[in-house]
């Protein structure tokens, strides 16, 4: 079974973004990138499923700029056996994103998809469910665990606001990560020279998807969250509790 | 002319609040029609709905085998019933999450994640970036798909509704998907997304034994109880404790937490509370940037202390 696992190139996770003045964006220039969190760990859980003799290739894939290049890379010292770059200078939605990827895995094949429940750019939760609604496929979102039972089918621990669900689904599915559905390892130097002679394969966004369905959301205006007041430091106990009996908020 | 559906949400026996705060937000399109579909087991669950002020019609459509639960099961209808509506809403709980996008891929539309903010009725407000930037964002679709992040929106509370509830069965069920069950890590303490008090632990609580003098503040007054990532990952707490940018993001009248650092994937989840109050031995820690009051000491002496004079 192949394996393939969608993945972004972000701004990583401990850089404090900055809307630029005009409002047109975000501060990106010089900034650190990385692989979303989130699809780093969707990497690992395919290594995972190869490295038990579950899986015999993972394939990594992309849309994005040529930078994203790098992100690939590093999922191939992680462990991926090739790549697929679908190059584009725009951004993309998720209705798109998820268009691009059914192409890819009309041409791949592969028994599971696996990727982040959100990229932490634009944080918004869509993509997985997109694809595996387009591909006509079951869908297990914010996965904490993922478990083979039996021919074709995965049981699936999910990650939800009552605790933790767990559902059956059947192959070809969509595996969407949550946070600790593992820890991803460490990439080694010698890795990453052999990442350098892995296939990455790079297309244009045009050709794997001539006729986009449906139309972008337009952005109109950045701006920064309201700050929060001021507050003020206590030096004892009695201090916090006769503000907190002053605001009524204990009795 | 705005028509708005709801997806509403449930547990088997009560309509989760996301409902009535979805039910809020799209009060402010000043639709002609608010209509809410509910899939359940339970026809009781309707009347409930239907109790809640400003919906027109409830659309139950009864499930068996907990298909309720099942986005490939359900959004196929939600789509068939969206076609109507110029707006098709649900709540930005995990639920919701699941589900909605399934219904805009079905409509061919992209999704407006998480609206904190309604302008008018085709633009909208919503945060990036775990909340570092808010983008202001337009849409004209036939339909606009979109999930509230019920943070920003109170609870319609009135229940002075007369809804009419249409009944139908589900059709469509996903043949490949299957529910299998449920564990809660939850207690009999208020539920965290709902509740006006809050008393969270973070790392710094140190242990799964030392989070019982969390638990006997949260008791003590009241509160709901929530955590950072750091504890839930190092098994102090169960996962639906998490509070922050891939947790539960929540509202309470008062976040009181203890040994949080303040990450801000953390403070993304707190930041509508109405006091913040922090308590960590480390006077250099972030959370005391965001919070109301703050008080640096140690949380195993100060825990105590609270308890003896609240």
């Amino acid at each position: 079974m192949k394996i393939l696992v969608a993945i972004k190139r972000v701004v990583d996770y401990n850089v404090r973004v900055q809307v630029k003045p005009d409002g047109s964006g975000v501060a990106t220039d010089g900034v650190k990138m990385s692989i979303n969190p989130f699809d780093e760990i969707a990497i690992e859980e395919a290594l995972r499923i190869k490295e038990q003799g579950k899986a015999d290739e993972v394939v990594v894939v992309t849309i994005g700029s040529n930078d994203s290049q790098q992100q690939l890379r590093t999922a191939m010292a992680m462990g991926a056996d090739r790549a697929i770059l679908v190059e584009s200078d725009q951004a993309v939605q998720p209705l798109q994103a998820a268009q691009v990827l059914l192409k890819v895995i009309e041409q791949e094949q592969p028994g599971l998809v696996i990727t982040g429940k959100q990229a932490i750019d634009d944080d918004n939760n869509q993509t997985p469910q997109m694809l595996a609604t387009l591909w006509n496929r079951p869908q297990a979102t914010f996965a904490s665990k993922v478990e083979f039972t039996g021919d074709n089918q995965l049981q699936v621990t999910r990650e939800v606001d009552a605790g933790l669900e767990t559902i059956q689904v059947e192959l070809p599915a969509v595996v969407s990560t949550d946070l600790r559905l593992n820890e991803p390892r460490f990439v080694k130097l010698p890795d990453i020279m052999k990442a350098k002679r892995k296939p990455l394969d790079v297309k244009a966004i045009g050709d794997v998807l001539p006729n986009a369905e449906g139309v972008a959301i337009e952005v109109l205006q950045h701006e920064s969250p309201q700050p929060r007041q001021k507050g003020i430091m206590v030096e004892s106990v009695d201090e916090l509790i006769d503000i907190l009996k002053d605001k009524g908020l204990v009795s | 002319m705005s028509k708005v559906l709801i997806l509403a949400e449930h547990n088997g026996s009560q309509i989760n609040q996301s409902t009535a705060k979805v039910l809020t937000a799209a009060k402010q399109l000043n639709a002609d029609a608010i209509d809410v579909v509910l899939f359940a087991a339970d026809s009781g669950l309707a009347s409930q709905v239907a109790a809640l002020n400003g919906v027109n019609e409830v659309k139950f459509v009864q499930c068996a085998d907990n298909h309720d639960q099942l986005a490939a099961s359900i959004a196929p209808t939600v789509a068939e019933l969206g076609k109507d509506y110029t707006h098709v809403w649900g709540p930005s709980t995990t639920f919701g999450k699941d589900v909605m996008p399934r219904v805009a891929a079905l409509l061919g539309v992209n999704q407006v994640s998480d609206i904190m903010e309604v302008i008018d009725a085709n633009t909208f407000k919503r945060p990036i970036y775990a909340g570092n930037a808010i983008i202001t964002v337009k849409t004209d679709t036939a339909q606009i798909v979109a999930t509230v992040r019920t943070a920003s929106y109170a609870a319609e509370k009135a229940m002075d509704g007369s809804a009419t509830i249409n009944e139908s069965n589900l059709e469509n069920a996903a043949s490949h998907t299957t529910y299998v069950s449920l564990s809660s890590g939850n207690s009999d303490r208020p539920d965290l997304q709902t509740a006006s008090k809050v008393i969270s632990g973070g790392r710094g609580v140190g242990s799964e034994e030392n989070f019982k003098i969390v638990y006997d503040l949260a008791d003590k007054i009241g509160a709901a109880t929530g955590a950072s990532r750091a504890a839930v990952d190092a098994g102090y707490v169960p996962n639906d404790m998490q509070v922050g940018q891939t947790g539960k993001i929540i509202a309470p009248d008062l976040y009181m937490c203890f040994g949080i650092s303040g990450a801000i994937q953390h403070l993304t989840g707190i930041k509508d509370a109405g006091t913040i109050v922090a308590i960590n031995k480390d006077a250099d820690a972030p959370i005391f940037e965001v919070a109301d009051v703050g008080l640096v000491g140690d949380l195993f002496k100060i825990i105590p202390e609270m308890m003896e004079k609240l």
